[in-house]
């Protein structure tokens, strides 16, 4: 991670696209959170990249002015796994929705998990398929009434934190977007946190499926006597289902695989075709 | 003529295969041109499997139409392949095994089982034995053999002093039994030979030393037949170089992976097989639309669906020109030999970053296992071609460097080509996306800015087929027979043009390599050029003749071969004959 010398706003980040979100739209409070976070982290625009997959959410890198990779659905976290493996160098956030990285997508999430790449993960969730008009999500609740589950969702629903904890990614964390200052220091963490990090960001959509006033009511800051190396006492909070805690439930320092290959690299040389060849002589 | 065709049948797991390469190496290293040609069942363990390798003092072209020896380590080797063996050849086998019917070959018993558990006492090197037997009768000579094996045995993780001293002399007793015990009675003998500057490898192998030698710096890829060779290869070559390999999780990942570490500006390459391949296409129409170069390697193995995994079949070509929805530029090369397999995954990197687009190499199973002596020369470092950069201009914000944001990233030029940037200091940021979009890459529906778009995405097509090297017509220039072909089975057309040249028939080969874009007037040159264009594709639906069809009118006269197995130069020869 690349730090400039002076002192970044979150509007030196803002790019000149318009963000294409209904109006109240939550991604709106994750994307300055995000803005917040990269300025107070002073990250160079030119040497960070924002990946995404596809759904509403995902279109947050054409809103922020560092370099953006808005891939296909789903994707986001094997095309930022291989960029920070090849170029270690960078500063590498995963954007999304519940969609892109617990349906289409969450197959990735358990080998990210595996690796520990050392890569940033915001997923917006809004509890709902909004590109597409409100059809059912994996988070959304049992019993969800939409335009694809008419007689209501008859699957049981998604836990990100828990698969998180349970995956023993090395940082897991949940925030609001209502609450975009504490968004905002969560993503400083996560990108500061060297390995996976994973970051739930609660993020109502109030078009299709208006949470707003139900998540109000039930994020709660984790407990201040929390001890975040202790990964049995994080699942009982990401257990909870009266409350949503928000904060670092779980982190812990382990070996990345970016790190292992650039150590194995550091004894490279220079490639010699002739030399190479010997063996087939 | 100074050669030979050796086939050795047998159980796959008992050694068929390692023996006979051995005797490729052996022969391949004492100055002998060598060509192996080997199917094998799916399983490991078990299942009929065969290695026919031909031998020989001038350059070899095709895996031989018959053999001359046929060698059976069971009675199912006999019955699978007896049929095959040329008239007048030799039949080698263990009279413990089986009882030979009578029929228009020389048979020599050699009780491979027994010398190897009685003489020997140590069954294992039964397959030394065989190939010992092999040497002393037809070559090539023992010390040749001693040489290979010595070193071969000496690398592996098994090596010890017994077992090589067992080898050894299970190599001894078969040159005795044979020479004190048979009466040679064939004309099969390889003569003596000169030395040679060759290299010995298989097709996958030379991807992996082409890909090292392309300055390949990241490379992700999922385990599938008969492509993992590559992925292995590079797990243990890239990071000696500098680069960075990683196993993914599936091929979408392995290709997203790739267009990521891509957009890195790093060079980059996947390999599969028909089955992820079929996964990656989503991923191939966004490297298009987003213009990120890729390579993507297609070891092609008979389809539909899982197929025959182990088996020889052309029948992606009509996918891969095809793969992902929506109008889709993309480049494709199909290599003819080992030879290529390293020069043309070289032009493959540089195709793909001259021209940011993804570029699909479509080898397949026969190319991936065939073992070929090659010329050292034409392993020689060959040029590298980058992708065509933005300047930056290390925008300030506040008095710090960073990125000027939204460059004219898909700026339109006349070739097509518009400069990248890769993140860095002072690079130019923007947005790669699969979404249509204006000239900085914001998202952009416009009727007339989709056409523009669509219009300089495919003139870089254009570009490339002038610029790129046009194939060279082979055999007469009068010729009233033309035969155009694809991939691995160049050689063998060729070889089928000098036997109908020498019996009198005019005839003349094109092998476009480079697939897409097609060179569309050396073709049709050489269509107007003869009466009758033969086609020949080990595929059903012959898909390069639908191709020449659509484009060029064509009517081909299709030759079709889907068992599984390569044509042999006998095949289309008697396809040439028919037509004339």
């Amino acid at each position: 991670m690349l730090q400039t010398p002076v002192n970044l706003t979150p509007k030196d980040y803002k790019s000149e696209v318009k963000p294409t979100w209904c109006p109240g739209c939550g991604d709106f409070g994750v994307l300055n959170a995000a803005y917040r976070g990269l300025a107070n982290l002073k990250l160079s625009t030119d040497q960070t990249v924002v990946v995404s997959g596809i759904g509403c959410s995902s279109r947050f890198p054409h809103f922020i002015k560092t370099f953006g990779f808005h891939s296909v659905h789903g994707r986001a976290l094997p095309v930022a796994q291989g960029l920070k493996m090849a170029r270690p160098d960078l500063t590498v956030v995963a954007v999304g929705g519940d969609g892109d990285f617990f349906s289409i997508g969450a197959g990735h999430l358990v080998h990210a998990a595996l690796r520990n790449i050392d890569i940033t993960v915001v997923v917006m969730d809004n509890e709902t398929y909004g590109l597409t008009k409100g059809q059912t999500s994996p988070t959304s609740p049992h019993g969800h009434v939409t335009k694809s589950t008419p007689y209501g969702q008859m699957a049981s629903s998604f836990n990100p934190i828990a698969t998180a904890l349970t995956l023993n990614v090395s940082f897991v964390a949940r925030g609001y977007s209502a609450k975009p200052k504490e968004l905002a220091v969560l993503i400083e963490q996560g990108i500061t946190h060297r390995g996976f990090s994973f970051i739930h960001a609660l993020s109502p959509c109030p078009t299709f499926y208006n949470t707003f006033d139900a998540w109000d009511a039930s994020v709660t800051p984790i407990p201040s006597d929390h001890d975040a190396s202790d990964s049995l006492k994080a699942l009982a909070l990401a257990m909870n289902t009266e409350k949503q805690y928000m904060g670092i439930f779980y982190q812990v320092d382990r070996p990345t695989m970016d790190q292992a290959a650039q150590e194995l690299s550091q004894r490279s040389h220079e490639f010699d075709i002739d030399k190479y060849m010997s063996r087939y002589a | 003529m100074n050669e030979i065709t050796i086939r050795i049948g047998g159980e796959s797991g008992e050694g068929t295969i390692s023996g006979g390469d051995l005797i490729a190496l052996g022969a391949a290293r004492w100055g002998y041109h060598v060509y192996t040609f080997r199917t094998f069942p799916a399983e490991i363990l078990g299942g009929p499997c065969m290695f026919q390798v031909r031998l020989g003092d001038q350059p070899i072209k095709s895996m031989g139409d018959y053999p001359d020896v046929l060698v059976c380590l069971n009675k199912e080797a006999y019955d699978r392949n007896i049929s095959d063996l040329r008239h007048g050849g030799v039949l080698v086998y263990d009279p413990a095994d089986f009882t030979p019917d009578a029929g228009d070959f020389i048979a020599y018993a050699i009780p491979f089982n027994e010398l190897a558990r009685k003489e020997v006492q140590l069954f294992q090197t039964k397959n030394m034995i065989v190939i010992g037997a092999i040497s002393a009768l037809f070559g090539p000579p023992l010390e040749a053999l001693v040489q290979v094996v010595e070193s071969k045995l000496s690398r592996s993780r098994k090596a010890n002093p017994v077992l090589m001293e067992k080898n050894m002399l299970a190599l001894e007793i078969a040159m005795k039994y044979v020479t004190q015990q048979l009466y040679k009675r064939d004309p099969f003998k390889l003569g003596p030979v000169e030395k040679a500057d060759r290299v010995v490898l298989n097709g996958n192998q030379a991807v992996v030393a082409g890909a090292l030698a392309a300055k390949c710096g990241f490379f992700a890829g999922y385990p599938i037949t008969p492509a993992s060779d590559i992925m292995e290869g590079l797990a243990k070559e890239l990071p000696q170089v500098g680069g960075t390999f990683m196993q993914a999780e599936d091929e979408i990942a392995a290709l997203a992976s790739v267009l990521g570490a891509s957009f890195g500006g790093v060079r980059s390459m996947t390999a599969t097989s028909g089955p992820g391949f079929s996964l990656m296409t989503e991923l191939i129409g966004y490297a298009s639309m987003a213009e990120l170069p890729a390579v993507i390697v297609d070891a092609q193995r008979a389809g539909p669906s899982t197929g025959m995994p182990t088996k020889m079949e052309q029948s992606d070509l009509s996918f891969a020109l095809n793969a992902s929805h929506g109008d889709t530029p993309r480049m494709i090369i199909a290599p003819a030999n080992v030879a290529d397999c390293y020069s043309l995954i070289i032009t493959a990197f540089n195709m793909a970053e001259r021209y940011q687009m993804p570029v699909i190499f479509l080898t397949d199973q026969s190319l991936t296992a065939r073992v070929e002596s090659v010329d050292r020369s034409a392993f020689k470092p060959m040029e590298i071609e980058e992708r065509v950069k933005i300047e930056s201009n290390g925008a300030s914000v506040n008095g710090a460097t960073q990125a000027a944001h939204s460059y004219s990233r898909y700026a339109y030029t006349e070739s097509g080509i518009s400069p990248i940037s890769a993140p860095g200091p002072g690079a130019m940021a923007y947005v790669a996306t699969g979404l249509e979009h204006d000239e900085y890459g914001h998202p952009d529906y416009e009727p007339e800015d989709h056409m523009a778009m669509m219009e300089k995405r495919f003139r870089k097509l254009d570009t490339a087929a002038e610029e790129l090297p046009k194939p060279q017509r082979y055999g007469d220039a009068d010729a009233t027979i033309g035969i155009i072909g694809w991939g691995s089975t160049e050689g063998t057309i060729q070889e089928a043009v000098d036997r109908a040249r020498a019996n009198g028939y005019k005839v003349a080969s094109l092998h476009p390599k480079i697939l897409s874009p097609l060179p569309n007037r050396t073709i049709r040159d050489f269509i107007r050029s003869v009466k009758k264009v033969i086609v020949p594709e080990c595929n059903y639906t012959g898909q390069l003749a639908n191709l020449l069809g659509a484009k060029y009118g064509l009517q081909a006269i299709r030759v079709n071969k889907f068992g599984g197995i390569p044509f042999t130069a006998g095949e289309i020869l008697r396809a040439i004959e028919e037509v004339s």
